[in-house]
């Protein structure tokens, strides 16, 4: 109990990363509440790198974990963007109310 | 020992509330500041780890860069007036329990693969040659192979940055009409026989001009 082992971190992530999931399948509100949510799934994944780098010895965890955050930046610039052009042609970004391709 | 993971489970219980409270709050700016705190904790348990580095980053990107950007657009849109209708919506209220189902199964298969090695020990081995040195700082560990063995994944990187970059502007770029804007390219290049006509008046008739 008193001892934080690498499934300790795990979990965490586990946890973590569900909460995204269930953020993205649940949302009935805008989209920014959908990019944050994977904001958070990209956490869990940095996570997970991360206690595997430092409880394995091997630094290529966080390395990779910079990766990582280089895409989830990149990613959050682009999906901004393309919301703000979304915004501004249909004057909504309410997840209910964007139905153009009829899915 | 003891003080470590007291602080482990603060810290966690802190992230995990924040994570759901920037799914289920009302108010999208609320969103927003829960996933600052999200972001700040879990770069404190980085650093609570031994790995500083990544952990300073964290706070640079995330909570400099990344969250003040949902902070602007989230003021750019006005959208914190639209209140949170989550698990509440009456109209696509049959996506609520598939969506429960399959997150409950998703959480189930990690918290499997998580205890993975206590019935399959060797899936802890790790196959790279690159340890961590404790007796340098961990950003002099990153730094020598960043640098050296990853340099082309890190140039890589930078050049999603850049393609980011170009993206957004070109996406978000709007040219406004009927703006009168200046032409240096126009107005060097204009010559005379374009731009001054000589009209010779016939009496009582006057000139006619076309704009």
């Amino acid at each position: 109990m008193f001892e934080i082992t690498l499934g300790h971190y795990l979990v965490l992530a586990a946890t973590i990363f569900t909460i995204g999931v269930v953020g993205i399948f649940l949302n009935r509100k805008n989209i920014i509440v959908i990019l944050m949510s994977i904001e958070l799934i990209l956490l869990a994944v940095n996570i997970n790198l991360v206690s595997f780098s430092i409880y394995m010895n091997d630094l290529v965890g966080q390395i990779f974990t910079l990766f990582i955050l280089t895409v989830a930046a990149a990613e959050a610039a682009i999906g901004l963007a393309i919301i703000v052009i979304y915004y501004r042609n249909s004057g909504t970004i309410r997840v209910q109310e964007i139905d153009k391709l009829k899915g | 020992m003891i003080i470590h993971s007291i602080f482990f489970y603060i810290f966690s219980i802190i992230a995990v509330f924040s994570a759901i409270m920037v799914t289920v709050s009302r108010n999208t700016v609320h969103s927003v500041f829960f996933l600052i705190l999200d972001f700040i904790t879990i770069s404190c348990l980085f650093i609570m780890i031994g790995a500083e580095f990544i952990g300073m980053i964290m706070l640079i990107v995330y909570v400099g860069a990344v969250a003040v950007l949902f902070l602007f657009v989230v003021m750019m849109l006005n959208v914190s007036k639209q209140k949170n209708e989550w698990l509440g919506g009456a109209k696509n209220s049959n996506h609520i329990p598939i969506g429960l189902l399959i997150s409950g199964v998703i959480f189930f298969e990690l918290i499997i693969v998580v205890g993975g090695w206590k019935y399959k020990p060797d899936l802890l081995k790790t196959f790279s040659s690159i340890g961590i040195d404790l007796n340098t700082t961990n950003t002099h560990e990153i730094g020598k192979v960043l640098y050296t063995d990853y340099i082309h994944l890190f140039q890589l990187s930078g050049m999603v940055l850049l393609v980011a970059m170009i993206g957004a502007i070109v996406l978000t770029f709007r040219q406004r009409e009927g703006i009168k804007r200046q032409s240096y390219f126009k107005q060097v290049s204009r010559e005379r026989n374009e731009s001054v006509e000589l009209v010779d008046p016939k009496n009582n008739e006057g000139v006619k001009i076309d704009v």
